[in-house]
């Protein structure tokens, strides 16, 4: 990875570094001096076995979780590893989750008003009134996730892919840079499978999206370079078919 | 602008504040229909546990956060109260003196303590009936929220703040009367607090402090910082990666609540004549609990009318069969838990046929009391 070291005016063309992030539990290393960058405007896929350090690597990006040691920068110069959560998604950093967060008791037009990219603040949130704008483009989100029909039913009642795609458009409401989408596609159908690869490729055209995914017809759809994550590191990067003909990849699958 | 139940409660809480007074003063004392002084009173202490109840449902109902001392707000709300009345009995207490308050006297005191100066000053009072609950609840939320602390031990922390308050106004050396407290009221601006008029303007203020909380709380609640506050409550990742911070959210919510129940503690004061630390006990805060589980969480109306009923339920139960309160509170709170989960205001939109029903964008609506219950 010497590929990656370099001055900030290197790391400006990444929407994001990691060099040599460590992350242990209880003397487990979940993320063991994993060194990774994003091109600003790419889809990146990320898959490896469980325990691989997928959902703990989003999670320091995110700021749930302070690495132990290593740097991580967002477009640049900004150091995620000082923010908290609020502060980076603040910065255009979404987050899908992997397990479906949607607010349940709430109409799928009030999750993506919630997401909407606003002032977050107490008492802009109090006063807050919708423009034609803002509908427009909530509009415009319900549309793009396939929703219109179901903008006003409770989130709660929709079903389980349906409200992958809410958690989706939710992201897309807040206008982030970069999008971290943690196992899209579990629990749905093949056809819905299809649907939410078009779906983050066409996202991708305008925002960095990256995918973690275990489902390798879905990656294979996302057309998208992928990154193999093993024991908290990269074991290796390429296109998916090369990746399916690493010996090394092979071996971590099959456990060999 | 208001939902239909809005309106009705409106409707009811208008009809109340008018006609009871006026079955009071206008009503010759034999004629049927007459209220006697002392129910005005007594109803103008269920309006402030109604407003108490509503302040727990805002934080409970509606953003999750399970206060077990809401009593100690109240309470606080109440001194303030209290230490104005003392301030106003002035040279007519046992000891005569022109300053100090009976107990201080008592107690060999020389002097009135820092804390009790300008408390004499009605606007003084009134300010810090909001300031000093809402400052501790500021204060307790900025560390607690901040910390994350939530659930379960946000509830333990809560109830030992009441506790602790409790333990503290009982000893004599805090100069808020020890373990009795404080009592004989004179006046109250000016005006004999044992007068009918003076009742009867307690209740009105009573009822005018609970539609106040009532309309503020729903204001709060369907606003865009309403279907957040929910939205913590429901998955507070969620909003925290959405960029929220949550304890701020929190805190607001805390401090308005806590702000409201001492507002309903400054007006139970001086209609039932007494205020003193029992009533930091840590059961009678989660008395209120039971009040708004009972009525229906998240739904404020069903909170009021929680707090309205067990109260009348406790008045006719302790007069007639003393021993067995208790007992029925705990049923009462059993059989609303399992049968009831919705609480009164469930069952009351049951039977009116209006379920939530999701539908274009009401204000915050009844799905928040079909998502409060866990």
């Amino acid at each position: 990875m010497t590929n990656i070291i370099g001055g900030s005016a290197m790391r400006e063309e990444q929407i994001l570094y990691l060099d040599g992030i460590t992350v242990s539990f209880d003397g487990f290393r979940a993320l063991d001096n994993l060194s990774l960058v994003f091109d600003v405007g790419q889809l990146r896929a990320i898959i490896g076995p469980n325990g691989a350090g997928k959902t703990t690597l989003m999670d320091v990006i995110t700021g749930l979780t302070r690495p132990d040691s290593g740097e991580i920068f967002f477009q640049g110069d900004v150091d995620l590893s000082k923010l908290d959560e609020a502060a980076i998604a603040n910065l255009g950093i979404g987050r899908k989750f992997q397990k479906p967060t949607v607010f349940e008791s709430h109409s799928v037009f009030d999750n993506l008003e919630l997401a909407l990219k606003a002032e977050r603040g107490v008492f802009a949130t109090l006063f807050a009134r919708l423009t034609a704008t803002q509908r427009e483009r909530i509009e415009a989100v319900l549309e793009t996730i396939a929703l219109t029909d179901v903008r006003d039913e409770i989130a709660g009642t929709l079903s389980h892919g349906q409200k992958q795609w809410l958690e989706i458009g939710m992201l897309v409401m807040q206008e982030p840079d970069l999008l971290l989408v943690d196992e899209p596609v579990a629990g749905m159908t093949d056809a819905e499978t299809a649907q939410t690869a078009t779906l983050l490729k066409e996202i991708a055209r305008t925002r960095s999206v990256i995918v973690v995914e275990h489902d390798m017809a879905f990656v294979r759809d996302l057309e998208a370079p992928v990154t193999v994550l093993h024991e908290g590191r990269v074991l290796a990067e390429g296109t998916l078919d090369a990746m399916q003909n690493d010996e090394r990849v092979i071996d971590v699958y099959l456990g060999r | 602008m208001f939902s239909r139940e809005t309106v009705l409660f409106l409707i009811a809480l208008g009809l109340a504040t008018v006609l009871v007074p006026l079955a009071n003063l206008a009503l010759a004392p034999e004629s049927v229909g007459h209220v006697p002084t002392y129910v005005v009173s007594l109803l103008g202490k269920y309006l402030c546990y109604a407003l108490l109840a509503i302040s727990v449902d805002l934080v409970w109902g509606f953003c999750g956060i399970l206060s077990l001392g809401h009593g100690a707000f109240f309470a606080l709300g109440g001194y303030v109260m209290g230490m104005h009345l003392m301030r106003g009995i002035g040279d007519r207490g046992v000891y005569g003196h022109p300053t100090l308050p009976d107990f201080m006297v008592f107690l060999d005191w020389k002097e009135l303590p820092w804390y009790w100066h300008g408390l004499d000053m009605f606007p003084l009072a009134a300010l810090l009936v909001f300031l000093v609950p809402g400052a501790l609840a500021f204060t307790l939320g900025w560390f607690a929220f901040r910390s994350r602390v939530t659930g379960v031990y946000l509830s333990i922390i809560t109830q030992a703040m009441t506790f602790a308050l409790m333990l503290a106004f009982f000893r004599n050396d805090m100069g808020f009367g020890g373990n009795n407290g404080m009592t004989d009221f004179k006046e109250l601006l000016g005006f004999d607090l044992q007068s009918d008029g003076m009742r009867n303007a307690l209740y009105v203020a009573s009822a005018l402090a609970l539609g106040f909380g009532y309309l503020l709380s729903r204001a709060i609640t369907t606003s865009k910082l309403g279907r957040l506050l929910a939205g913590i409550r429901d998955a507070e990742a969620r909003t925290r990666f959405l960029g929220y911070r949550v304890e701020h959210y929190k805190l607001f919510v805390f401090t308005v609540s806590a702000m409201l129940a001492g507002l309903a503690g400054a007006l139970y004061v001086p209609q039932v004549g007494i205020i003193n630390p029992s009533e930091f006990a840590p059961a009678i805060s989660i008395e209120i609990v039971i009040w708004v589980a009972v009525g229906g969480r998240g739904t404020l109306w069903g909170a009021a009318l929680g707090a309205f009923a067990i109260n009348y339920a406790k008045t006719y139960f302790t007069g007639a069969l003393p021993d067995a309160w208790l007992f029925v509170l705990g049923g009462l709170f059993i059989v609303s838990t399992l049968f009831l989960p919705k609480g009164i205001a469930g069952l009351l939109r049951a039977v009116a046929g209006r379920w939530p029903k999701p539908s274009a964008r009401p204000a915050l609506k009844p799905a928040t009391a079909e998502a409060g219950d866990d």
